[in-house]
C-alpha cells in the first residue's frame, strides 16, 4: 500500500532575494513497510524534504499525499491534528522535554490524542519494553544516555500508532555502539511491525542497513535504489 | 490536566528565576496592601475624628447662618427639635449649641475663636472633647465662667490652667459685650486649625451674655451607624424645611472628597503596581519561551496544537502570580494586623499632620473585599500578561524553531 506519494514537489528560498531551490521537482512514492534513507551531502535538500513529507512545511509548488489525504493544501491548523494521528518524529537532537520522565514523554502524544489511561499505560510498556528501557521509565531525560534518550525518542515517535516514521538524522549524535543499537531496534520494529521508517541521513550505517537509499543532490534525486 | 501538570511543571524548570518572579510579585502585592491598608486608616481615622470631633453626622442651622454667623440666625424652636431628635432611633446623641465668633485675649495677646456654648452633659455624649483635654478638666469644677481651650490657643495667647483670659463679641442687641473667663481645661486633638479656632464654655453662659432671647444656633446629631446618615439627612431636611440640614459630607466636604475619591486613587496606585509587575512577569515568560523556542517547535511538530500551546504558557503565568500573589496577600494581611494593632508612630512628621487635621498615630486597615479586589486584580494580571508571551510562542514556526540551537 502507498503511504506517501510526492509529484513534482518544490521547495524555494528567498523567491523574491536569491532564489534557492532546496527541493527541484522530486517526485517519489514510499510503500508501506518501507525502511528508506534519504542521502546526500550537506544542502542537498533531505530536511527540508523530510519537513515537507512531514507537514512541517509548505511546498513552493507541487503535491504531497499521505494515503488520501492531500497535506500541501491543508492549512497550519490541520496540519497539526494531521501530523499528531499520522506521523511520527524521530529529531536529530532527541527533543524530550526535559521535565518529564521516560514514560511520561512517551504517554504525552498519547494525551495529546485524548487516548484513556488503560490504552495508554499498556502502550507505554510495550514500547518502552521494544526500544529496552523498561527500566528506565521513571527517569529524566538528563538521567539517560544519549543512545537512550533517542530509544525513548523512537517510542514516542511510535506511541501515536503513525502510519510513518520520520526521523531527521537520528543517529548524528550518538556513539556508534548507541547508534547499531537504535537501528537494531528501528529496524526491528520495521520487520516485525511493518512500520515504514524514512531517513534523511548521511551516517553509513544507517545507510547499509536501509533497504531503499534515495540519493539527492541541490534538491534533485539523482538516484533511488531499492536493495535486493 | 496534561497541560496544568506540565505548566507546573515547566514553572520549575529555572526555580531561582520562578523564585525571583514569584518574590517580586509578593513584594508588589504586600506593598499594594499595606500601603492601602496605611491610607485607608488615615484617612478613616481623619473621617471619624471629623464626625466624632468636630461636625458630628449630621448638624442643623437655620437657613444662611454658616454664611456669617450672624447670632440671630438661631433656630427658634431649638429644644424641642432636640427632644425630638433625641426620641429617634437613628440618633445616638445630640446637642444643642450657641454659638458666637468674638475675641479671646489674655494679657499677652488676643485671637479670633469661634466661642461654642454647650451643655456639657449633652455635649461629652456627641464629642470627645472631655477625653481630648489633656490638663485640667471637663467643666467638672464648680466655678463660675469656666472655659476650655486648646493647647495651641493657650501657647498662643501664653496662658496656663486657671489663667484669667477674657472673651469679647457681639451681643444680640448689637452691643459689644465682654466676659472673663477662667481657663480650666486645655485641650489637644490633632486638628490644628480646629484646636486653634474653638473655644467652649457653658452654653447657659453665653446664652445670658448674648441676651436671653437667643436659643440654639447649631443642633449636632451623632447618629447610631454612618450608614444612617444620608436616610437621616432627608427626613429631618423633610421634617423642618425651614432650616439647614447639613450631614459632615456637606460641612467639611474637603475631606468628603478625599473619601470618595480614596478608592478610585487607591485602584489608580494598585494599577501602576500591577502594571509593573504584568511586565516583570511578561519579560521572565519571554525569556522562558527563548530558552525553549526548540522545545516548543518539537511540541507542534509533534501535534500539540496552537491551543493547548497557549494554555500550557498562560498556566506557567498564572502559576507565578497565583503562588505570588497570595503569599503577598498573606503577608499584606499579617502586616496590617499586626499595625493595625499597635499602630504606626509619624510622631516627627506630627506638626505637619496635625495641619491636616491628621493624627501621628496610623492605624493602617484593610476591609475584606480590598483584599479579594487585590487577589481579583492578581489573577486578572496574570491573565493579561500570559497573553503576550504565549501569543509570541504561537509565532513559532516549527520547522525554524527546531533548527534553532
Amino acid at each position: 500500500m502507498r503511504v506517501i506519494e510526492t509529484h513534482n514537489l518544490n521547495k524555494v528560498y528567498d523567491e523574491m532575494v536569491i532564489p534557492v531551490k532546496a527541493v527541484d521537482n522530486v517526485t517519489l512514492n514510499v510503500e508501506q513497510g518501507e525502511f528508506t534513507a534519504i542521502v546526500g551531502p550537506s544542502g542537498s535538500g533531505k530536511t527540508t524534504l523530510l519537513n515537507i513529507i512531514g507537514g512541517l512545511d509548505h511546498p513552493t509548488s507541487g503535491t504531497v499525499k499521505i494515503e488520501d489525504s492531500e497535506i500541501s493544501a491543508m492549512s497550519s491548523n490541520k496540519l497539526i491534528d494531521f501530523r499528531l494521528n499520522n506521523i511520527g518524529f524521530i529529531f536529530q537532537a532527541y527533543n524530550l522535554i526535559p521535565v518529564l520522565t521516560a514514560r511520561e514523554n512517551v504517554e504525552f502524544i498519547m494525551l495529546l490524542q485524548n487516548k484513556p489511561r488503560k490504552e495508554r499505560d499498556a502502550r507505554v510498556k510495550e514500547l518502552m519494553d521494544a526500544v529496552g528501557l523498561s527500566d528506565k521509565m521513571d527517569n529524566r531525560p538528563s538521567e539517560l544516555s544519549g543512545g537512550q534518550q533517542q530509544r525513548v525518542a523512537v517510542a514516542r515517535a511510535l506511541a501515536s500508532k503513525p502510519k510513518f516514521i520520520l526521523a531527521d538524522e537520528p543517529t548524528a549524535n550518538l556513539d556508534s555502539h548507541s547508534a547499531e543499537n537504535l537501528l537494531d531496534i528501528m529496524l526491528k520494529l520495521n520487520q516485525e511491525e511493518n512500520i515504514t521508517f524514512i531517513f534523511s541521513t548521511h551516517d553509513q550505517r544507517v545507510i547499509d542497513r536501509a533497504r531503499r537509499v534515495v540519493t539527492l543532490t541541490d534538491g534533485r534525486v539523482v538516484s533511488d535504489v531499492t536493495k535486493s | 490536566m496534561m497541560l496544568i501538570r506540565l505548566a507546573w511543571k515547566n514553572v520549575w524548570r529555572s526555580h531561582y528565576r520562578s523564585l525571583v518572579v514569584i518574590t517580586a510579585i509578593t513584594l508588589g502585592v504586600w506593598a499594594g496592601i499595606f500601603l492601602y491598608g496605611f491610607f485607608f486608616g488615615m484617612f478613616e481615622q481623619r473621617m471619624r475624628d471629623v464626625i466624632e470631633n468636630e461636625t458630628s453626622h449630621i448638624q442643623i442651622h437655620q437657613q444662611h447662618y454658616r454664611d456669617d454667623y450672624d447670632v440671630h440666625l438661631y433656630i427658634s424652636d431649638g429644644p424641642k427639635i432636640l427632644e425630638k431628635l433625641k426620641a429617634d432611633s437613628a440618633v445616638k446623641a445630640a446637642t444643642g449649641r450657641i454659638l458666637s465668633m468674638g475675641m479671646i485675649a489674655s494679657p499677652a495677646t488676643g485671637t479670633g475663636v469661634k466661642i461654642n456654648g454647650v451643655d456639657p452633659v449633652e455635649e461629652e455624649k456627641v464629642t470627645k472633647l472631655a477625653e481630648k483635654i489633656k490638663e485640667g478638666g471637663y467643666f467638672s469644677e464648680n466655678l463660675r465662667t469656666p472655659i476650655i481651650i486648646s493647647q495651641k490657643t493657650a501657647e498662643k495667647l501664653k496662658v496656663k490652667l486657671h489663667s484669667k483670659i477674657v472673651l469679647t463679641f457681639q451681643a444680640a442687641n448689637g452691643e459689644i459685650t465682654s466676659g472673663a473667663f477662667r481657663v480650666i481645661g486645655i485641650f489637644h486633638s490633632d486638628n490644628t486649625a480646629y484646636d486653634q479656632g474653638n473655644v467652649f464654655i457653658r452654653r447657659d453662659e453665653l446664652k445670658t451674655m448674648l441676651g436671653d432671647s437667643i436659643d440654639f444656633h447649631e443642633i449636632a446629631v451623632l447618629l447610631r451607624d454612618q450608614s444612617l446618615m444620608e436616610a437621616s439627612e432627608k427626613r429631618y431636611q423633610a421634617a423642618w424645611p425651614g432650616l439647614m440640614v447639613e450631614s459632615w459630607r456637606d460641612i467639611v466636604p474637603e475631606i468628603a472628597v478625599i473619601v470618595d475619591m480614596f478608592d478610585q486613587l487607591m485602584s489608580i496606585f494598585m494599577l501602576i503596581i500591577m502594571l509593573s509587575l504584568a511586565f516583570g512577569i511578561i519579560n521572565t515568560m519571554l525569556m522562558a519561551i527563548m530558552e525553549r523556542t526548540r522545545e516548543i517547535g518539537m511540541l507542534m511538530a509533534i501535534g500539540m496544537n496552537k491551543t493547548k500551546i497557549f494554555f500550557m504558557i498562560a498556566y506557567e503565568t498564572v502559576y507565578l502570580a497565583l503562588i505570588g500573589g497570595p503569599t503577598g496577600l498573606l503577608l499584606g494581611y499579617l502586616t496590617i494586623q499586626f499595625f493595625s494593632r499597635r499602630g504606626i508612630d509619624l510622631a516627627s512628621f506630627s506638626k505637619a499632620l496635625a495641619g491636616y487635621g491628621i493624627s501621628n498615630m496610623v492605624y493602617p486597615k484593610m476591609e475584606a473585599h480590598n483584599y479579594y479586589n487585590i487577589l481579583l486584580e492578581v489573577i486578572l494580571v496574570a491573565m493579561f500578561a500570559s497573553i503576550y508571551p504565549a501569543y509570541k510562542a504561537l509565532k513559532l514556526n516549527p520547522v525554524d524553531a527546531i533548527r534553532k540551537i
